[in-house]
């Protein structure tokens, strides 16, 4: 197969877009797309200050290196999970992800939620009962909190996170088959800011995940290979294989599925249009940040009750 | 023969045939793979010769929940 642009030998062929091309090719045409959905989206300007969430995987790392390529003022943010299971995980891609900022001169915050709240994430899960035996569900809520808690408090004007197309397309598909309007409502490339809330998003949610992969291959980014040892057997993992049996039979059906969603949503036609005026955001009395009933929140109410356990212990 | 790797998998194929029907004959989907020879990236019509080691990259990653 041969480069569409060159000639060349190819070395990524994406049939979803009838696209083979070189190294050389791909490694420009990623970030030239990249730019592309950004501005497609309004998600951010070169004049504002843009905060990546970086956990040491591919897809991350592979954001912060095009946004730094591109010329944008992104720095990133690790959160240390606590996440160990004899494998040392979360040091590992702290390590990694320390390895990419220090090689490009790039600043990396580094927040450690076992210091900030006293628990690292399986023990918080514990202690919270949230979830069915797996801390995946109090790990989100977290990553969610302090994402935008830092965010906010560093003074940035915007959250980008490295979720790519595969990842969109398994959460809607998700959604879909549960038919979570309020779910559906929300999903997007971007996710404006509101009252105690950053804006987010997400500048490689075009991209296949193996596009992702291929970029770090050929730009020589290590990133974490190994999954989480708590993503073994999860629901996303389960919906990604189904979705890629899907594109192999049918290539671009992942793309049709979520940019045909977008348009429906932008167009208004989906059916939970009626419920967008239901959908009221609380400010926690706590924390500050919106929560969708009055109260606290479910981070704090989280915390609450992990606080009484130490109390009792 | 063609040996292929995937994390702690190995699998043999004959050698002479595509990646692509390598693949299949494995079961392995290649939407979910990257295949490699000698560190370099190999695509989907590449010939299998005899004596190759294709180490196969997953690419999928996930693992939060669904919301």
């Amino acid at each position: 197969m041969k480069c569409k642009k060159c000639g060349a030998k190819a070395s990524v062929n994406m049939r979803q877009h009838k696209l083979a091309l070189c190294k050389e090719h791909y490694l420009e045409w990623v970030p030239e797309q990249t730019e592309r959905f950004i501005k497609k989206y309004g998600m951010f300007t070169h004049e504002e200050k843009v905060l990546v969430a970086v956990s040491g995987g591919k897809d991350s790392l592979a954001l912060w290196d095009i946004l730094h390529r591109l010329g944008y003022q992104a720095d990133g943010l690790y959160l240390g999970l606590g996440i160990d299971e004899g494998v040392a995980y979360s040091q590992e891609s702290q390590r990694l992800a320390q390895k990419f900022a220090d090689e490009h001169g790039l600043v990396l915050h580094v927040v450690d939620i076992e210091k900030e709240y006293g628990q690292p994430i399986p023990v918080l899960s514990e202690i919270s009962h949230r979830g069915h035996d797996k801390p995946c569900a109090v790990c989100g809520l977290v990553k969610r909190h302090e994402m935008n808690r830092i965010a906010r408090d560093l003074g940035y004007a915007v959250l980008a996170t490295g979720h790519n197309l595969d990842d969109e397309a398994a959460v809607l598909f998700g959604n879909t088959l549960n038919w979570s309007s309020e779910y559906l409502l929300r999903q997007g490339p971007i996710l404006p800011s509101t009252e105690g809330l950053a804006r987010k998003v997400k500048p490689l949610c075009r991209f296949y995940e193996r596009e992702m992969t291929a970029y770090c291959l050929l730009r020589g980014i290590e990133y974490i290979y190994e999954e989480c040892p708590f993503a073994e057997g999860s629901t996303s993992i389960y919906y990604k294989e189904l979705l890629n049996q899907l594109e192999n039979a049918r290539p671009g059906a992942k793309l049709t599925f979520y940019l045909r969603f977008l348009e429906a949503r932008q167009r208004g036609d989906l059916f939970v249009e009626q419920n967008e005026g239901q959908a009221h955001l609380h400010p926690c009395p706590r924390c500050g940040q919106p929560t969708s009933a009055p109260g606290l929140c479910s981070f704090c109410r989280m915390m609450e009750k992990t606080q009484q356990f130490d109390k009792v212990n | 023969m063609v040996k292929l790797i995937l994390r702690d998998k190995e699998y043999e194929v004959k050698a002479g045939m595509t990646l692509l029907s390598a693949l299949k004959k494995c079961n392995i989907v290649p939407e979910s793979v990257i295949a490699t020879r000698n560190g370099e990236m190999i695509l989907e019509d590449e010939i299998l010769n005899d004596g190759d080691v294709i180490k196969l990259i997953a690419v999928i990653s996930g693992g939060s929940a669904i919301s």
